[in-house]
C-alpha cells in the first residue's frame, strides 16, 4: 500500500464512528468498551480484595461488600469475559482472515454493537440505583424477593441486551466463516481462530436465547409474580437453575474457545512452526462446544436433582477435558523444536498454558461427584474459574491483543513494556489466586464479607497478588498509550504471519485489501522471510497464483 | 460463493435491475442471497431456542400439576384456537405465494399476496385480543391474580363443573399468557415486516434477481406459524 488511506482515516466524524459499518472501526469500538468495562470490574475486585484484608472486614459494610462482589462478577462476565475475544478482536480479525470487505450481515453487527452498549450502560445504571447483592447467578427466590426495586430489573434487561447481542454475532460470525472466504479458502484452510470462533458462534447462536427467556421470566416474575421461579407463587426455583446454568455453562466455553483460538495462532507463528495437529484443534473445537451443551447439571450437584443426574452430568463434564487436552498436548507439540521467538504475545501464551494447565485440572475436582461435594461454594471454586477465566481468557485475550495491535493501530508497541506487563500479570495472577486454592480446600466458603482467623495470611497474599495484577494491567494500558503516542511505524507482517490478515497493510484499508487474497496454508511459513525488523516479514518471492 | 451460477445474473453490458440492492462487500447476487439465507436460518434456530425455554417450562409444571392442567384447558375455546390455526396457515401459504411471485416477477401478485399475509395475522390478533379480553374479564388472570368469575365457571362443561376450583389455577394461565404472549409478540413483528414489504414491493424494489427480504420474512412467519401450531394442542386440546 503506498497510499495513506486506512480504515482510521476514511471519514473522521463522530458519525462516521458511531454509525460505521465497518467491522473494523466496529471492532475498535468494542475494544474501548470492553476494556472500560475491565477498569470498572477491576475496581470492583479491587474493593473486595482490600476488603478481605482482615477477618472481619475493613473497607465497605456487609452490604456494599456484597454489591461488590456481584457487580465484579457481573460486569466482568457478561461485558468482559464473554465478548471481549469475539466481539473487539474477533469482529476485526474475522473478516480479514478470511480475505473478505466485511462481515456478513455489517448493519446487523452496528446492531449488535449497540445493543450491548444498551446492556452496559443498563448495567451501570442498576449501580447508580443502589446495585444488586444477589453474586452474578442472580438466583431466585432471594433475587425476586418483591423487596426489590429497580436494580434487579434493570440488571435483568442488560443481560438480555447483552445477550441478543451476543447471539447476532454469532450469526455474523458464522455465515462469515460460512460464505464470505477467499476464493481458495478451503475449511482447512481457515486459521484456527475461525474454528474457534465458529464453534463459538454455535453456542452463542443455540445457548445465548435460552439465558434470554430466562431473564426475561424472571423480569415478568418479579413485576406480575407468575409463579414460574418463586416458591411462594407456586414456581420452581430449581427450574431457573437449570435454564440459567443451560446457557452459562455453555457460555464458559464462549468465553475459553476464542482464547484457545488466539493460542493457537500465536504458538505456531512464534515457534515459526505450523501448528502440530491442526485438524484435531478444529474438531476439538467443535467437539467442545457440543459437548458443553450438555453438563450443565455440575453446577447443580447440590440443588437436589436426582442423583442419576448428578452422575450423568459428572461423565459428561468430564468428558470436556478429553478435546481441551487434545488441544493442549497439540499445543506444546507445536513448540517442540520450534524456533521460538519470546515477544509479548507468546509470552503471554505460555502463561496461558501453564494456568490454563491448573484450571482445567482443577476443574476435574469440581466436575467429579465425590470431590464437589465438599468443594462446593468454597474459595476452591472461585480460584479454579478465575484461573479459567482471568488466567486463560484474560491472559489470551491480551496476547491477542498485543498480537493484532499492529495491525489494529499500525503502531508498534513497546516490547520491554509488554514483557514486564506479562511477567507482572502472569506472577500477579498466581500469588492471588493459589492461596485461594488452599483456603477454598481448607474450607473457606465464598461470598461472605468476614472470614475466620486461620484465613487471614492466605488472603492477605492473595490481595497482594492482585496489587501485583492490576500493575501488570497498568503497565499494559501504559504500553497501548505508548504505542498510540509514539510507537513506530507496524509493517503489513511484522510477526511472519501467514493468515491472511497479515497479507494487507496495517493498518488495514477500508475494504481491507487492495487486491482480493487467494486462501493460502495459514501455517506454511516457508514463503515468507524478515526483511528487517522495521519492514517485518515479506514474501520471498512473487510468483503469481499459487 | 458455492452452488451453480444461475443464468439471471449472467451477461450483458447495462447492470441488471438487482444489482443496486447488492452490498458492496458480496461478489455477486447468489452469494449475497446464499449468506442471506444462511443467516436467516441460524438466526431462527435461535428464535427455536429463545420458545424453547418456555416449552419447557410448560413440560414441568405439566408434568408436576398434571390435573391442573387437564382442568384448566377447558377455559380455553378450542373453536378459537381452531379458527386462528386456520388463519395462520392460510397466512402462511400466502407468505410462501409471495415468495414465488417474487422469484417469477409477479408483481400484482406479489403485493396482492404480501397483503394477504398481513390481514391474516391481523385477524389472529383480533380473535386473539378477543380470547384475552374475554378472559381478564372473567377474571382469569395469571399467577395468584387468577379468580374466574361464577360466570365462566357455570359455562365449563358440566363433569368439569363439579370438580373444586383448583387453588394454583393460575399457575397454567401464566404459562398460557407467556407462550400466546410471546408469540403475539412475534406476530406483531412480522406485521410490521409485512408492513414494509408492501412498501418496498409497490416501489418496485423487488425483481426475480434480488427477492432476499421477501424470502427471509417468509421464513420468519413460517416460524411463527408452526410455534403456534404446538402451542395449539398443547395449550388448547390436552
Amino acid at each position: 500500500m503506498t497510499s495513506g488511506e486506512n480504515y482510521l482515516t476514511h471519514g473522521s466524524t463522530l458519525r462516521s464512528w458511531l454509525l460505521t459499518v465497518d467491522h473494523k472501526r466496529i471492532g475498535i469500538m468494542y475494544l474501548a468498551l470492553i476494556a472500560f468495562s475491565l477498569f470498572l470490574g477491576g475496581i470492583f475486585a479491587m474493593v473486595v480484595r482490600f476488603h478481605l484484608w482482615s477477618p472481619g472486614g475493613g473497607l465497605v459494610s456487609n452490604d456494599a461488600y456484597n454489591k461488590m462482589f456481584t457487580l465484579h462478577g457481573a460486569v466482568m462476565i457478561f461485558l468482559f469475559v464473554i465478548p471481549g475475544i469475539p466481539s473487539a478482536l474477533g469482529n476485526f480479525v474475522v473478516p480479514l482472515m478470511v480475505g473478505a470487505k466485511d462481515v456478513a450481515f455489517p448493519r446487523v453487527n452496528l446492531l449488535s454493537f449497540w445493543l450491548f452498549v444498551g446492556g452496559a450502560v443498563l448495567f451501570v445504571a442498576t449501580l447508580v440505583v443502589g446495585g444488586i447483592d444477589t453474586g452474578w447467578t442472580l438466583y431466585p427466590p432471594y433475587s425476586l424477593e418483591s423487596s426489590r426495586g429497580l436494580g434487579i430489573l434493570l440488571a435483568l434487561t442488560g443481560v438480555f441486551l447483552a445477550g441478543f447481542s451476543s447471539i447476532l454475532t454469532g450469526v455474523n460470525f458464522i455465515a462469515t466463516i460460512h460464505k464470505m472466504r477467499a476464493p481458495g479458502q478451503g475449511w482447512f484452510d481457515l486459521p484456527l481462530f475461525l474454528w474457534a470462533l465458529y464453534a463459538t458462534g454455535i453456542i452463542q447462536i443455540f445457548a445465548t436465547p435460552v439465558l434470554g427467556i430466562t431473564v426475561a421470566l424472571g423480569f415478568l416474575e418479579r413485576i406480575f409474580h407468575l409463579g414460574i421461579f418463586m416458591p411462594e407463587y407456586g414456581g420452581d426455583p430449581v427450574l431457573f437453575q437449570h435454564f440459567f446454568w443451560f446457557y452459562s455453562h455453555p457460555a464458559v466455553y464462549i468465553m475459553i474457545l476464542p482464547a484457545m483460538g488466539i493460542v493457537s495462532e500465536v504458538v505456531a507463528v512464534f515457534s515459526r512452526k505450523p501448528i502440530f495437529g491442526y485438524k484435531f484443534i478444529a474438531m476439538s473445537s467443535i467437539a467442545i462446544a457440543l459437548i458443553g451443551f450438555l453438563v450443565w447439571g455440575h453446577h447443580m450437584f447440590v440443588s437436589g436433582q436426582s442423583k442419576w443426574a448428578n452422575v450423568i452430568f459428572s461423565f459428561l463434564t468430564l468428558l470436556v477435558a478429553i478435546p481441551s487436552a487434545i488441544k493442549t498436548f497439540n499445543w506444546l507439540a507445536t513448540l517442540y523444536k520450534g524456533h521460538i521467538v519470546l515477544k509479548t504475545p507468546m509470552l503471554f501464551v505460555l502463561s496461558f498454558f501453564a494456568i490454563f494447565g491448573v484450571g482445567g485440572l482443577t476443574g476435574l475436582f469440581l466436575g467429579a461427584l465425590a470431590t464437589d461435594i465438599p468443594l462446593h461454594d468454597t474459595y476452591f471454586v472461585v480460584a479454579h474459574f478465575h484461573f479459567v477465566m482471568v488466567g486463560a481468557v484474560m491472559i489470551a485475550f491480551l496476547a491477542g491483543l498485543f498480537y493484532w495491535w499492529p495491525k489494529m493501530t499500525g503502531r508498534m508497541y513497546d516490547e520491554r513494556l509488554g514483557t514486564a506487563s506479562a511477567v507482572l500479570i502472569f506472577l500477579g495472577f498466581n500469588v492471588t489466586f493459589i492461596p485461594q486454592f488452599l483456603a477454598g480446600t481448607r474450607g473457606m466458603p465464598r461470598r461472605y464479607a468476614t472470614y475466620a482467623e486461620q484465613f487471614q495470611g492466605l488472603n492477605r497474599l492473595s490481595t497482594v497478588g492482585s496489587v501485583l495484577l492490576a500493575a501488570g494491567l497498568v503497565v499494559a494500558l501504559w504500553a497501548f498509550v505508548k504505542s498510540l503516542r509514539s510507537g513506530a511505524r507496524a509493517p503489513a507482517n511484522p510477526w511472519g504471519g501467514a493468515t491472511l490478515e497479515w497479507a494487507t497493510s496495517s493498518p488495514p484499508p477500508h475494504d481491507n485489501f487492495a487486491v482480493a487474497p487467494r486462501g493460502a496454508s495459514p501455517y506454511d511459513y516457508t514463503g515468507l522471510r524478515q526483511e528487517s525488523a522495521e519492514a517485518g516479514w515479506v514474501p520471498v518471492r512473487e510468483e503469481g497464483a499459487r | 460463493m458455492s452452488g451453480p451460477t444461475r443464468g439471471h445474473a449472467a451477461a450483458g453490458t447495462a447492470a441488471p435491475p438487482e444489482e443496486r440492492f447488492l452490498a458492496h462487500h458480496f461478489p455477486s447476487m447468489d452469494a449475497q442471497l446464499a449468506t442471506s439465507k444462511l443467516g436467516i436460518w441460524l438466526f431462527l434456530g435461535s428464535e427455536v431456542l429463545f420458545f424453547s425455554g418456555l416449552f419447557v417450562a410448560y413440560g414441568v409444571y405439566r408434568a408436576n400439576h398434571y390435573a391442573l392442567f387437564h382442568y384448566a384447558h377447558h377455559f380455553l375455546d378450542w373453536r378459537m384456537g381452531a379458527l386462528n390455526t386456520v388463519v395462520l396457515v392460510g397466512s402462511s401459504v400466502s407468505a410462501a405465494w409471495s415468495v414465488r411471485c417474487a422469484q417469477l416477477g409477479q408483481r400484482r401478485g406479489l403485493r396482492i399476496s404480501l397483503v394477504l399475509t398481513l390481514l391474516l395475522a391481523g385477524v389472529f390478533l383480533v380473535v386473539k385480543y378477543f380470547e384475552y379480553s374475554h378472559k381478564l374479564h372473567n377474571g382469569i388472570a395469571w399467577g395468584a391474580a387468577c379468580k374466574p368469575s361464577a360466570e365462566i365457571l357455570a359455562s365449563l362443561p358440566p363433569a368439569v363443573q363439579a370438580l373444586p376450583v383448583p387453588k394454583d389455577l393460575g399457575t397454567f394461565f401464566s404459562i398460557y399468557y407467556l407462550m400466546t404472549g410471546l408469540h403475539g409478540i412475534h406476530v406483531l413483528v412480522g406485521m410490521g415486516l409485512y408492513v414494509w414489504l408492501i412498501g418496498r414491493a409497490g416501489r418496485g424494489d423487488f425483481v426475480p434477481g434480488y427477492y432476499v427480504p421477501v424470502d427471509s420474512v417468509a421464513l420468519y412467519w413460517h416460524l411463527v406459524d408452526m410455534i403456534w401450531i404446538f402451542l395449539f394442542p398443547l395449550l388448547y386440546l390436552i
